[in-house]
């Protein structure tokens, strides 16, 4: 927040309101006035897309509650049911499923721009470890809410994931059949997913609050990494950025109902529209897309325990980037190896997506052990000795220099105060 | 120094994630040519074309004519063994599927006879079907189904044009966002009802299996040849082939499979215009904004 709030209730309601509860003068401060740096590009728009997504995967998710029946023997056909004789259920659902997707899309999207502009790094790091529980109660809630329709996928899903808690020494089996509420995933099992899908996206709304809070203390990073210094380097969020942030989200909506109305179940399985059955085991088992390159992961280690450490420490690694990263240049636009090296992670995540929908045999294997090494590697190797020895690029003398050129920067220089040192 | 070293090292990096790439693209297939001379071969084997569905594509539409036809083959043959529990008769009538009228449903419908109960006295009777009932299943149980097939019950139908599909591969996946294939199951079960062949000199069939090219889960399924040329009589003059009856059943278990199909790619064909021209504005705006300012 950028010092006492400058706004001016209207009218005699508003006033004495505002006395009472400075509900306006928050809002008017964090999303009207609240000043961003005049650089940011449309990968800073996915910030809002994906607080659109939340709420309306939210919105969705509460209207498909009111026809969904949580039980093994009656999941299946209620969803059936939803798609066939709910008005508009189709929609819902589809909106439902493919906005799971697209809100991972966007994940991804933002979490890489963080990478690459390095917008972890301080005074951000609060910010991105609450990013990264976001993350994590994403996949969480997305895996539970894909158990739902209690199709074969689901259910051998659920079987798979759950199962790798046994791999946990001694305390293992007691904890996969406390998750169950049995001795194999059954309706218990069905009814605490569908419990705790409802539950975690409130947590997640909550755990987004802080994220928007610890963003608006030190301001949003940019893509020259260069730190706000004077008044001249940021715009009001309204309304150069409500605008653009529309902008974004629009474009960003054309592809989700591209999908949702055309190819509604690219995204998902065939075996999912086929009722669970315990007897019958599908011949690949794979999970949601989005989960693909932790699955990889997960295999390429010959382990069981081994491997499901593996997986939770691709996550946990991410946690520790801003410790991890030595470099005290943000944006990889002034750190030529480092720009590098982050396309090369790029394409090795996707590549283990890829892996990760392979079945586990031959040179997938291969291919997924070398493609988990270079992904540690580039966290715990790579990260910190490129601070060490990389020789970044000249930065500019402020964000005002970088848009307008030399000179022009200390032209119209009004305030002299430093607004985001705050 | 420094910069060299790190610049090497990058290579180092980059050298080593093509060659993955490439070893990954290279090995997946030699890895599945070795397996299919030594083990097991890939399934189906025969890829099913991809036949051109009246419901592909933004314009896509279910052809009534065709699902009518679709129906009766179903009706005809498919139904002696395989249930379709969540269809019901009044489905046969509304808008963007077969389109019967109301009274075709209802005559229909009466033609079958289901139990309902308990009465007044308590006990069970038979009535003809109405609307509202769901097709009758063939057999009263699953282990019924089983039993007079085989040991395995012949699967529900209901979901069958969305439950079934070959994996595409790449780069196929990629470009069927762009092309919008969603049809991978109508071309499975074309493929599969059309895949009956004599087997290749030297083939084992098991015992109450049957050859086929198009089954995904090997060389031979339990289902015998369900279709013969000639044996459903069409009122519309449509060619009477095994090719023909299979494509019409396709399209009739696809529109089971997704009932709301036509109307789906109605509205999104509006929603997707609407949010082209909302950008447009939104983009005209944003310039006119941002034209107050250097940037």
């Amino acid at each position: 927040m950028s010092g006492p709030s400058t706004y001016q209730p209207q009218n005699g309601f508003l006033k004495w309101f505002e006395s009472r509860l400075p509900l306006g003068g928050l809002i008017h401060s964090s999303f009207i006035v609240f000043p961003n740096p005049r650089n940011l590009n449309y990968w800073w728009t996915f910030g809002g897309i994906l607080a659109f997504m939340l709420v309306a995967q939210i919105v969705t998710g509460v209207v498909l509650v009111m026809h969904y029946t949580p039980h093994t023997s009656l999941a299946f056909t209620s969803v059936e049911g939803i798609m066939r004789d709910v008005n508009y259920g189709w929609l819902l659902r589809y909106l439902h499923a493919n906005g799971a997707s697209m809100f991972f899309i966007a994940v991804y999207v933002h979490i890489f721009r963080g990478l690459y502009y390095g917008s972890y790094k301080a005074p951000r790091e609060v910010l991105w470890v609450l990013g990264m529980i976001i993350f994590l109660l994403m996949m969480a809630t997305g895996f539970m809410g894909y158990v739902l329709p209690w199709g074969q996928m689901s259910f051998w899903g659920a079987t798979v994931i759950t199962n790798l808690f046994s791999a946990i020494p001694i305390v293992g089996e007691t904890i996969v059949t406390w998750l169950w509420g049995g001795f194999a995933v059954d309706n218990p099992t069905l009814n605490r997913f569908f419990s705790l899908h409802y539950l975690l996206p409130f947590v997640i709304a909550g755990v987004v609050v802080l994220h928007i809070w610890a963003l608006h203390v030190p301001g949003s990073n940019n893509p020259t990494g260069v730190s706000v210094k004077s008044e001249q380097d940021t715009l009001p969020f309204h309304p150069y950025f409500t605008v653009k942030d529309a902008l974004g989200l629009v474009v960003f909506l054309i592809v989700f109902m591209w999908f949702t109305f055309y190819l509604p179940n690219y995204m998902g399985h065939p075996d999912n529209y086929t009722p669970a059955n315990p007897l019958v085991t599908p011949a690949h088992i794979v999970p949601e897309w989005y989960f693909l390159p932790f699955y990889a992961i997960l295999r390429s280690v010959p382990d069981k325990l081994g491997g499901v450490i593996a997986m939770f420490g691709a996550i946990a690694v991410l946690f520790a980037v801003p410790w991890l990263d030595t470099s005290k240049v943000r944006s990889a636009n002034f750190r030529p190896l480092y720009r590098q090296f982050f396309w090369i992670l790029v394409i090795v995540s996707i590549g283990l997506g890829y892996l990760g929908s392979r079945p586990a045999e031959g040179g997938y294997v291969i291919a997924s052990r070398i493609l988990t090494i270079y992904y540690f590697f580039h966290f715990l190797v790579i990260l910190p000795l490129l601070g060490l020895f990389e020789k970044p690029k000249p930065l500019p003398a402020s964000i005002t220099e970088s848009v307008l050129g030399k000179g022009a920067a200390n032209v119209t220089a009004g305030a002299p105060a430093a607004p985001q040192t705050k | 120094m420094m910069k060299t070293l790190s610049e090497k090292i990058a290579r180092f990096g980059l050298a080593i994630s093509l060659s993955v790439a490439a070893a990954t693209l290279a090995v997946g297939p030699v890895n599945a040519a070795e397996e299919g001379a030594a083990a097991a071969p890939h399934y189906p084997l025969v890829k099913p074309p991809q036949e051109p569905w009246s419901f592909a594509g933004v314009f896509g539409r279910f052809d009534t004519a065709q699902l009518q036809r679709g129906y009766q083959v179903y009706k005809e043959v498919c139904a002696a063994c395989h249930s379709m529990d969540l269809m019901s008769f009044r489905n046969l009538a509304q808008p963007g599927g077969p389109h019967f009228t109301e009274a075709q449903a209802k005559a229909v419908a009466e033609s079958f006879q289901v139990q309902d109960g308990p009465n007044d006295e308590g006990d069970m009777f038979e009535r003809p079907a109405r609307l509202s009932d769901r097709f009758p299943a063939p057999f009263p149980n699953h282990q019924a189904a089983a039993a007079a097939n085989n040991g395995k019950a012949p699967p529900d139908l209901s979901l069958m044009g969305k439950a079934r599909a070959v994996e595409r591969g790449f780069p196929w996946f990629i470009l069927d966002i762009f092309t919008q294939y969603q049809e991978g199951g109508p071309d499975y079960i074309h493929g599969l009802l059309t895949g009956y062949k004599e087997p290749p000199a030297g083939t084992e069939v098991g015992p109450g299996l049957h050859y086929n090219v198009g089954f995904a889960s090997g060389s031979a399924i339990a289902m015998a040849p369900p279709l013969s040329d000639g044996q459903v009589t069409y009122s519309d003059g449509s060619p009477e082939t095994v090719d023909q009856y299979s494509r019409d059943v396709s399209a009739f278990l696809m529109w089971t499979a997704e009932p709301h199909l036509d109307a789906r790619k109605r509205i999104g064909f509006q929603v997707i215009i609407f949010l082209i021209v909302f950008a447009g504005l939104l983009y005209f705006t944003k310039k006119k904004i941002w034209s107050r300012i250097a940037h």
